[in-house]
C-alpha cells in the first residue's frame, strides 16, 4: 500500500515537473467525437502537439482536457489541430468544467454511504423479523437494533443533510416544500427508534428511516445527472468562437490576445471569416460585416471608416481595422443580456408540478398525525402508543414515491429527447412546454435555414454559372456561397479563375478568356432597372444577368406546421426581417398571423399581449435579437445555430436542419406530464391504503419496509415505460 | 449465537470495504466518462499518456497514420 503510495506522488510530480506555475489545464469541447477511434485520434494529436503533457478526452461529455505548458495561449493551436482532423473545438471557461463535476460527485458519495447503511441496517433487521417466529433472545435483538443505531444516526446526518439544508431554506421563506414532509419524517423516524431502543422494545425503523434516504437520493442523483450532462451539452455548444484576437501595437506590429484583455481604445486586426471580438468603431478599410446573428437580417451590412461594429458579428470580405470602443460587459450583446434578464423574472414565478404537490401534501401529512395523536389520546389511550401511531403516520406518508415520481420520468425523457438531438435545459422546461398552446416563429435561421439559395426559375445559362460560381467560390459572401451551392447541385464544376478581385459592398470581378467579368450589386454591374433580390452576373459588355435570390425554408417546415396546426396549436410569425420576405414566408407555410420588422422589444410586447390574454406561448427562435423574446416566452426553443445567448435563454436546443424534433419535443413534454400525474396517483393510492392502517396502529416496521420500497419501485417502472417511443408517442 | 460475534463484524467490514472502494473510485474519476471507458477497453494499442521520469510524453508513442 505504501509503495502504491510512493509511485503515484512520483507521477503527480513528474506530471508537474516542466514548470509548475507554467503548466495548466485547459478543457476543450469536442463536436463530432463520436467512438473509441476518434478518442483516440483526438488524444494522440494533441500529446504529440510541443509543450502537451497530457491529454485525456471524455466521450460522454464530448470534451478533452489538455494539460500544457502555457496551456491558455495555445489553445488556438490545439482548435486548429482538430479541426485539420475535423473536429469542430471551441475553449471552455475554467469554472464551467469543474462546478458541476463537484455537485454531482457529492451527492453520488451520500448515495453510497445511504446504500451501504441500507444495506447493512437491512441484514440486521432481516434477522430480527425472522428471529420473532424463532428462538432470538431479547438480549440478541437489543444488540442488533443498537449496532442499527450506530450505523443509522451518522447516516442521517450525513447522507441527509440535502434534504434537512432545503427544508430549513423553505421554512426559512415561509414555504413548504418536499423536502419539509421528508426531513421531518426522516428524524422523528429515527428520533423514536432510538428512543425505542433505548427502551428496549420492538417499534423500531431504523431500516424505514435509512432505506427511505437512500432511494430519495438516487432520485436526486438521477436528476442531476441529467440536469448536468444536458447542461455540459448546452455549454460545449456555447463555447467561446473567438478566444483570441489579433492587436496592432504602436510600433506596427500584431499580438494575439485573449478576448478578455481587450481594452478600449485598443486597435484590433479582424481577418475575413473572424468574429468580431468586441463592440467597436471601423478605423481603416472597408467590408461586409455578417449580422444575422444581431438582427436575424441575413444579408450582411457594408462597413466602412467611422461605422459602428458589433461584438459577435462575422466579417465576411476583407481585413478590417478596427478600435474598441466597450468590451465585454458594456456590449451590446450585454445589454440585449439584460432585457433578457427582466424578461426570465415573470418565469421565475413558475411553480413546479412537484412543489405545488408538496404544499397540499405536507401540510395534510402533518395534519394527519395530529389527528391519530389525538384521537388515540381521546380514545383513553396513554401517550406512548398514541405518539407511535402518530409517528407511524408521518413514516408511512414520507413522500418516497412522490419525490421519485418526477425525477424518474424526467431522466427517462431527457434521454429520449438527447436522442432524438434535443437537449433540454431547464428541469422544469418540460412540464412548461406541456402547457403551450401557441407556438411564435422567428423566420430566418428558425423557419428558414437563413443562408440564402439562388431561385431555382433564375435565367442564368451553365456556361455562365460555371463562371460565376469560380468567382464566387473566393469570397464568403452568403450570396457567394449560394452561387457555388447552385452550380453544384446542377453538376457543374467552378471554373477555376485567377486574381479574383473582391471589393466590399460591390462584388468580385477577374479577367477570365480576356474578357472582364462581374458578379454582384445592380450598380456595380451597370444595371439600370429596379434591381431584384441578389447578385447581378455581367459577362464583358453584355446585358447583366439578374440571379435572384431566397431564403430557403426547412426542408420539413410546412409538413412539421401542417400537423402542429392540426394538432390545434395557434401559429405566429415575429420576425425582425422586412415586410416582403416574411409575408412570403408566411404564404409558403401558411400562417395567417405575422408581424415584419420586429424589434427585440416589440416581440417582448408581443409575447406579453398573448400571455395577457391567456395564451401558453412556445417561443422558437435563433437570433440574438429573440433573445429577450425567449427569455419572455412561457416555453422556448432554439436551434443549435442559434447565437449564444439566445440558446442561454431558451428551455431546449434542437440539432439538425429539419423543425421536426419540435414535434417530439412537445410530444414528450405532454407525455412527461401525464407519467408524472400517473405516479402521483400511483403515490397517492398506496397513502390510501396505507395510512389508515397506520393510524389504526397496525404498521409495523417490516410492514412499513415493504410498503416504502413497493412504491418507489412502481414509480420507476412506470417511469420507464415512456423510454420507447414507439410504443410512447401515441400511448 | 456466537457466531455472531464474528459474522457481524465481518459482514459490516465487507460492506465498508465496497463503500471506500466506491468512494475511491468516484473521487479518482472512474465514473466521469461511462461511454469513453467502453470503448479504451477495446482499444489494443493502449496509448497511456502520460508524464515519463523526464517529463517528456509517454514512452508507448501512438503509431502516426
Amino acid at each position: 500500500m505504501a509503495q502504491i503510495l510512493t509511485y503515484d506522488k512520483t507521477l503527480a510530480l513528474d506530471a508537474a515537473q516542466p514548470d509548475p506555475q507554467r503548466t495548466t489545464l485547459v478543457s476543450l469541447a469536442v463536436e463530432g467525437m463520436h467512438c473509441g477511434a476518434c478518442m483516440r485520434k483526438v488524444e494522440n494529436a494533441l500529446s504529440a502537439l510541443p509543450g502537451v503533457t497530457a491529454a485525456r478526452a471524455n466521450l460522454s461529455s464530448k470534451r478533452v482536457s489538455v494539460v500544457a505548458l502555457d496551456g491558455k495561449r495555445n489553445a488556438e493551436v490545439y482548435i486548429e489541430t482538430l479541426s485539420g482532423l475535423g473536429f469542430t473545438a471551441s475553449l471552455l471557461p475554467d469554472s464551467a468544467a469543474q462546478q458541476t463535476s463537484r455537485t454531482s460527485f457529492d451527492i453520488w458519495k451520500r448515495v453510497g454511504v445511504a446504500g451501504f447503511a441500507a444495506a447493512n441496517i437491512m441484514l440486521l433487521s432481516v434477522s430480527v423479523w425472522s428471529g420473532h417466529s424463532g428462538e432470538m433472545p431479547h438480549s440478541v435483538q437489543g444488540l442488533f437494533h443498537w449496532l442499527s443505531a450506530l450505523i443509522a444516526l451518522p447516516t442521517v446526518a450525513y447522507a441527509g443533510r440535502p434534504f434537512f439544508v432545503s427544508a430549513r431554506e423553505a421554512i426559512r421563506n415561509g414555504r413548504l416544500n418536499m423536502d419539509v414532509p421528508i426531513s421531518v419524517g426522516v428524524l422523528l423516524a429515527t428520533g423514536m427508534s432510538l428512543f425505542q431502543t433505548m427502551r428496549g422494545s420492538e417499534q423500531v425503523y431504523f431500516d424505514a428511516a435509512v432505506t427511505l434516504l437512500f432511494f430519495l437520493l438516487i432520485g436526486r442523483a438521477l436528476d442531476q445527472f441529467v440536469r448536468t450532462r444536458a447542461a455540459g451539452a448546452a455549454e460545449n455548444l456555447l463555447g467561446i468562437r473567438a478566444p483570441a484576437a489579433s492587436v496592432l501595437l504602436p510600433d506596427g506590429s500584431i499580438e494575439r490576445i485573449a478576448t478578455s484583455e481587450i481594452l478600449p481604445g485598443m486597435r484590433l486586426i479582424v481577418a475575413a471569416g473572424e468574429r468580431v471580438p468586441v463592440d467597436g468603431r471601423v478605423y481603416k478599410a472597408k467590408s461586409d460585416i455578417d449580422e444575422s446573428l444581431l438582427t436575424g437580417e441575413s444579408l450582411p451590412r457594408t462597413v466602412a471608416t467611422g461605422d459602428t461594429i458589433f461584438c459577435g458579428t462575422l466579417n465576411l470580405t476583407s481585413p478590417i481595422e478596427i478600435e474598441a470602443t466597450t468590451v465585454a460587459e458594456n456590449t451590446l450583446l450585454a445589454e440585449i443580456a439584460q432585457l433578457m434578464t427582466t424578461a426570465e423574472q415573470a418565469k421565475g414565478r413558475y411553480v413546479r408540478l412537484a412543489d405545488r404537490a408538496a404544499q397540499i401534501y405536507a401540510p395534510a401529512v402533518h395534519i394527519l398525525g395530529l389527528l391519530t395523536f389525538v384521537g388515540w389520546m381521546l380514545a383513553g389511550y396513554n401517550w406512548e402508543p398514541a405518539l407511535t401511531a402518530a409517528i407511524a403516520v408521518l413514516i408511512i406518508t414520507c413522500p418516497c414515491a412522490l419525490a421519485l415520481a418526477v425525477p424518474a420520468v424526467q431522466v427517462v425523457a431527457t434521454g429520449r429527447l438527447m436522442q432524438a438531438g434535443i437537449i433540454l435545459k431547464s428541469a422544469d422546461g418540460l412540464e412548461r412546454l406541456s402547457e403551450v398552446d401557441t407556438v411564435v416563429f422567428d423566420k430566418t435561421g428558425t423557419l428558414t435555414l437563413g443562408e440564402p439559395r439562388l431561385a431555382t426559375d433564375s435565367p442564368v445559362k451553365d456556361h455562365d454559372l460555371a463562371i460565376a460560381a469560380g468567382l464566387a467560390s473566393r469570397s464568403r459572401h452568403p450570396y457567394s456561397r449560394a452561387v457555388v451551392i447552385a452550380a453544384r447541385s446542377h453538376g457543374l464544376t467552378p471554373r477555376i479563375v485567377e486574381n479574383v478581385q473582391e471589393i466590399a459592398g460591390e462584388g468580385l470581378t477577374a479577367i477570365v478568356d480576356g474578357t472582364q467579368v462581374r458578379l454582384g450589386s445592380a450598380s456595380y454591374c451597370g444595371y439600370g432597372g429596379q434591381p431584384i433580390q441578389g447578385l447581378y452576373f455581367r459577362w464583358g459588355s453584355d446585358a447583366p444577368v439578374p440571379l435572384a435570390m431566397l431564403d430557403r425554408l426547412r426542408s420539413d417546415a410546412i409538413d412539421t406546421l401542417g400537423v402542429l396546426r392540426s394538432q390545434g396549436f395557434n401559429l405566429h410569425i415575429l420576425s425582425g426581417d422586412q415586410r416582403d420576405s416574411v409575408a412570403s414566408a408566411a404564404a409558403a407555410t401558411g400562417i395567417s398571423y405575422w408581424m415584419a420588422a420586429q424589434k427585440p422589444d416589440d416581440k417582448i410586447r408581443e409575447i406579453e399581449r398573448l400571455s395577457r390574454v391567456g395564451k401558453k406561448v412556445l417561443m422558437v427562435g435563433d437570433g440574438l435579437n429573440d433573445a429577450p423574446a425567449l427569455a419572455a416566452g412561457h416555453a422556448s426553443l432554439s436551434p443549435s445555430t442559434a447565437a449564444d445567448i439566445s440558446q442561454v435563454a431558451a428551455d431546449a436546443i434542437f440539432q439538425g436542419e429539419r423543425l421536426r424534433p419540435i414535434l417530439e419535443l412537445l410530444e414528450v413534454a405532454k407525455l412527461t406530464k401525464r407519467r408524472s400525474l400517473e405516479n402521483f396517483t400511483i403515490a397517492i393510492g398506496y397513502n390510501l391504503v396505507f395510512v389508515p392502517l397506520a393510524m389504526l396502529g397496525y404498521v409495523t416496521p417490516l410492514i412499513a419496509a415493504i410498503a416504502m420500497s413497493g412504491s418507489s419501485i412502481a414509480v420507476t417502472l412506470n417511469a420507464l415505460r415512456m423510454s420507447n417511443p414507439r410504443r410512447g408517442v401515441h400511448s | 449465537m456466537t457466531a455472531l460475534a464474528w459474522l457481524v463484524p465481518v459482514a459490516l467490514f465487507l460492506g465498508g470495504l465496497g463503500l471506500a472502494a466506491f468512494l475511491w473510485s468516484l473521487s479518482r474519476g472512474q465514473f466521469d466518462d461511462l461511454e469513453g471507458a467502453g470503448w479504451r477497453a477495446l482499444d489494443d494499442e493502449g496509448t497511456v499518456i502520460r508524464a515519463s521520469h523526464t517529463g517528456s510524453r509517454s514512452p508507448v508513442q501512438p503509431p502516426q497514420r
